[in-house]
């Protein structure tokens, strides 16, 4: 009990602390496959600190919710980055959500950052809502689709039980596995306004979409919005490694040589991540807007397709 | 003490407290009638409707929550001459008598302040109470004929409503299409109720249950799908509600949409799963397709809608749509035998038919409000009213979120359970059901997002950004009455969504009436989560959630507090440097929904886009301009009225025949009816 508190406590520290690392880390290998230097990968911590301390220029007719989103935006992806098992399964508050509660819970920061787009009233704000919201039509039910599929599975919704059926030497390959894998990339990509779906590195473009609704934002408005983003794509990247490489992760009641091991493969596995996430990002053209709901049907397509393979499969079982 | 407690709470006596309930409510229709236009009467009629509905919601939570109640029901002596008036409370009908009375309680409420705006309140105050009493009745009735006075009652006391403000040539066609369906929907659900009868005649439903139906009950499904799927708005049937909701004034709407579309969800439930017997198979599958294609042409038709009304009308189509989800889901595991799933999705389908009845209602006051401090229910012409209104803006964006089912409010849990639900298909034994509910599973998950969309684009083009009209400028907060009812549906909103274990514990009796089992009870479960099947299956904690979020936020603004400048300057709006002062340059409802009308809407919709850029050198201006069909209309309604034109055409001639004509038509009739006769011997 108090284990699992630690391991708790311990892990909405370390998704807090890991977080703009891993943002640096991705641009500073992406710098470096361009064959630049690129900014240390401490730069992002900087960046929050000087944004943090920085004055707050709000629009004169921007209302309350545009001054409280940030923090409702950053609150409950927080909560939902410290929901995914980074290092240890057995977390305290797993118990408490479930798989379809962290995409909600998404869905609820998405639909205040959209709200804070349009607050303002400027054309800019207006376009990056109702593209995000576009976008997360497709992309919302795709990523339900695979947690279907990986629940149907292992009987559970709760994420650490499928982490820890993942474990397991019968979870072996299967066709479904691996349509959920590509449909889970592609939202991943999606989600986070990465390339192809978006550019995180643009700021005067009529094609952006988060920088979009986030224009009017800054100082410690725009530092808390920037520290959620960069969790958003930590609660990705982490969701994915748990539940298709669990290797190395430390199961609830393992010794405190298991928890350190956790740890650190955890680590490692970030770092694999940041790379190819950046290798792909270099080796890509961004699409037209008009392309992404076709990118986005492809991962629904393939989600819907996976789960009914298995659907319709358990009837032999 | 003790034993004068028990003897309150026999449901005997409690169906005679109910039934005396709608008899008040009879006479303040009639006195309503008399005092509407003096000042002040319309307010003390809607203040009685709130005491008399509370109290009626009281007594049914307590049938809801006592033990099982012992079969037997209030027998009164009025009636029609065939059978008398059969009154019961069991527990299906407290469930729905508690969500009925409680949301037209606060409606009420709300209505003291909001119907003094009335213009003709003679034309509103007397039906209002009679439009609650026919709804009171449908559901206590128990027996097919006081059924089907009171849904008639509710059809034409609700009539009379969309019909109040008869100045509008679109109000009087909204009362025309939903009198027609209103008629159809009764008919079919008499022929559904004389097939359940039998031929000895008994029309009471303990008789029914126990009677097998005459010919297949297969016809009696789709004879309900249809009564009941017309009145709560099953597509195709559901044109009359984004034409009808909107016509009547706003505290109506909020009982049409929020309340009315319920009771017809009972109906269903009432003669599909007690009165029927037990299901097939198959009867699932119909149910499960129309419910999904129901629940996505509703919010696809609520994106492409700017008026505000009819976005709200069209979005009760959708979560009928997810109601009946739940109800199909209910149906395939019951007819498998599958006990506890089936109490899953049944609890999930009334928990939403709850929830559904909270956040509907208080958009419908919201709407109200804005459409007397504005005049408009055009999103084009509104924006920024979040500074004007203040609280109506809050509560209306907790209903917002409420019904995009997003936690920690209501909403959520319901299509949680829902999900929760059609994981549990795989183990059916059948495999078209199970093939058909991941399809159904993608399609409530697209609707979500969906509807989280929609009402980001209701809240957004009314309450945010730049007013869009002088309207708009001008506006102000309502009266206090109706922010209290709004506030009141927030609250309830959250307090159902971080504690939904007390309202499925409530419903426990629902599932065991019907499906003959029930979820283990949740209050017992560890910090207050709710795990219907089983912890391990999955488990979802809306207080701790809501407290996870509540504390993160806040120690965010702590943190953000000590460490920032704390400087906040205003300025104007920055916009990549090219702000434009004119706030039509804003992002409208029309143009937030644009994307995903290109995406959906043209396949669904027919919709297309149309350009016309003038040469180079001409000044003249371009034009876009956009076509969008509705396809179910023209698909189903629009042959009916010319086949029913064209059949009206032929009969008029018979009007201009001479009398040797009609003579000889006399005798042709005779001896078809002699010929009919001698056959049939």
């Amino acid at each position: 009990m108090i284990r699992d508190w630690a391991t708790q406590l311990a892990q909405l520290a370390l998704v807090l602390a890991l977080a703009p690392l891993l943002t640096g880390v991705a641009r500073k290998i992406k710098a470096r496959l361009l064959r630049r230097r690129g900014p240390s990968v401490i730069q992002p911590y900087r960046d929050l600190l000087k944004l943090i301390r920085k004055e707050a220029v709000v629009a004169d007719n921007a209302s309350w919710l545009f001054r409280s989103a940030p923090y409702i935006i950053f609150a409950t992806t927080w909560v939902a980055a410290a929901l995914v098992p980074t290092f240890a399964t057995g977390l305290t508050f797993s118990a408490a959500a479930d798989m379809i509660v962290i995409v909600a819970l998404l869905g609820t920061a998405r639909f205040f950052l959209a709200l804070a787009g349009l607050d303002v009233g400027t054309s800019f704000g207006g376009i990056g809502s109702s593209r995000e919201m576009m976008f997360a039509s497709l992309a919302e039910p795709a990523m339900l689709m695979v947690v279907f599929t990986l629940s149907l599975f292992a009987g559970s919704t709760q994420l650490s039980t499928i982490a820890e059926y993942m474990l397991r030497p019968e979870a072996g390959v299967s066709i479904s596995l691996a349509l959920a894998f590509v449909a889970l990339l592609i939202v991943s990509i999606a989600e986070n306004a990465r390339i192809p779906v978006d550019n995180p590195a643009t700021h005067l473009e009529l094609t952006m979409v988060h920088e979009a609704m986030i224009l009017e934002y800054s100082g410690r408005h725009l530092a808390v919005i920037e520290a959620a983003a960069s969790l958003k794509l930590l609660l990705y990247m982490s969701l994915i490694v748990c539940l298709f490489t669990p290797w190395g992760m430390a199961v609830a009641g393992a010794g405190a040589i298991a928890y350190g091991i956790g740890a650190v493969v955890y680590v490692g596995k970030l770092a694999i991540g940041a790379f190819l996430l950046a290798f792909f990002e270099t080796a890509i053209a961004k699409m037209r807007v008009f392309r992404v709901p076709e990118f986005l049907g492809v991962a629904l397509m393939l989600g819907l397709l996976g789960a009914i393979l298995l659907f319709v499969s358990r009837m032999t079982a | 003490m003790l034993e004068g407690l028990l003897r309150i709470t026999d449901p005997l006596t409690l169906s005679r407290f109910a039934a005396s309930g709608i008899g008040l409510l009879l006479i303040l229709a009639v006195l309503g009638a008399f005092i509407a236009r003096r000042a002040y009467g319309g307010r003390a009629i809607y203040a009685a409707c709130t005491l008399v509905c509370s109290s009626l919601a009281a007594l049914a939570l307590a049938v809801l929550l006592g033990p099982s109640p012992a079969s037997g029901a209030l027998e009164l002596p009025v009636g029609l001459p065939l059978g008398h008036t059969l009154l019961a409370l069991d527990k299906l009908s407290a469930a729905f008598a508690v969500i009925l009375n409680l949301t037209s309680a606060i409606v009420s409420f709300g209505a003291i302040g909001y119907g003094a705006h009335a213009r003709e309140p003679e034309r509103v105050v007397p039906f209002y109470p009679a439009f609650i009493a026919g709804m009171n009745l449908v559901v206590l009735a128990h027996d097919a004929f006081s059924f089907l006075v009171g849904w008639e009652f509710m059809s034409l006391a609700s009539w009379a409503l969309v019909v109040s403000e008869d100045k509008s040539e679109a109000n009087r066609r909204a009362g025309l299409v939903y009198v027609i369906m209103a008629a159809g929907g009764a008919l079919t659900l008499l022929f559904a109720f004389g097939l359940l009868a039998g031929a000895d005649g008994g029309y009471g439903f303990a008789e029914m249950r126990q009677t097998a139906a005459f010919g297949p009950a297969a016809i009696v499904l789709v004879l309900a799908l249809l009564g009941a799927g017309s009145k709560a708005g099953l597509v195709p049937l559901h044109v009359w509600l984004p034409l009808a909701h909107p016509a009547a004034p706003s505290h109506v709407s909020a009982l049409m949409s929020g309340v009315m579309t319920k009771v017809a969800v009972y109906g269903f439930v009432r003669i599909v799963f007690d009165l029927a017997g037990p299901p097939a198979w198959w009867w699932s599958v119909p149910v499960l397709v129309i419910a999904g294609v129901t629940t996505l042409l509703g919010v696809l038709h609520a994106l492409m809608e700017h008026d505000l009304k009819r976005l709200l009308a069209y979005h009760t189509v959708e979560n009928i749509g997810i109601i009946f989800i739940g109800l199909g889901l209910a149906l395939a595991f019951e007819a498998s035998a599958m006990s506890t799933a089936a109490a899953l999705a049944l609890t999930a389908a009334v928990f939403h038919v709850f929830n559904h009845s909270l956040f509907k209602s208080l958009l419908f006051l919201g709407s109200g409000a804005i459409l007397n401090a504005t005049g408009e229910r055009d999103m084009e012409r509104l924006g920024g009213l979040i500074h004007r209104m203040p609280v109506t803006a809050v509560a209306f964006l907790v209903g917002c979120v409420a019904i995009s089912a997003l936690p920690p409010f209501n909403g959520f849990v319901s299509e949680w359970l829902t999900f929760q639900a059609i994981l549990l298909s795989p183990q059916l034994p059948d495999w078209v059901p199970r093939l058909v509910a991941p399809a159904i599973g993608a399609t409530l998950a697209c609707s979500a997002a969906l509807a989280a969309a929609c009402f980001v684009k209701a809240f957004g083009s009314t309450f945010l950004g730049r007013p869009r009209s002088q309207h708009a400028i001008a506006a102000r907060e309502t009266d206090v009455f109706s922010r209290s009812a709004m506030l009141a549906f927030a609250a309830l909103c959250l307090f159902a969504g971080i504690l939904p274990g007390f309202v499925m514990d409530a419903l426990g009796g629902v599932s065991e009436l019907l499906v003959t089992a029930r979820l283990e009870p949740q209050s017992s479960e560890p910090w207050l989560r709710i795990a219907p099947i089983s912890a391990a299956r999955g488990a979802y904690n809306g207080l701790l959630v809501f407290a996870m979020i509540a504390i993160a936020a806040l120690a965010t603004v702590g943190v953000a507090r000590r460490v920032s400048s704390h400087a906040l300057r205003r300025s104007p709006a920055w916009d990549c440097g090219f702000p434009d002062p004119s706030p039509a340059t804003q992002y409208t409802s029309g143009s937030f929904a644009q994307p995903i009308r290109r995406v959906f809407g043209s396949v669904v919709f027919r919709a297309r886009e149309h350009v016309e850029m003038p040469k180079p050198g001409d000044t003249g201006t371009a034009r876009l301009s956009v076509t969008v069909h509705d396809t179910i209309w023209e698909a189903f309604y629009v042959p009916t009225i010319r086949l029913v034109d064209a059949l009206a055409d032929q009969l008029t001639k018979f009007q201009f025949l001479t009398i040797r004509k009609y003579l000889m038509l006399v005798f042709a009739t005779l001896i078809l009816m002699l010929v009919i006769i001698g056959v049939s011997r």
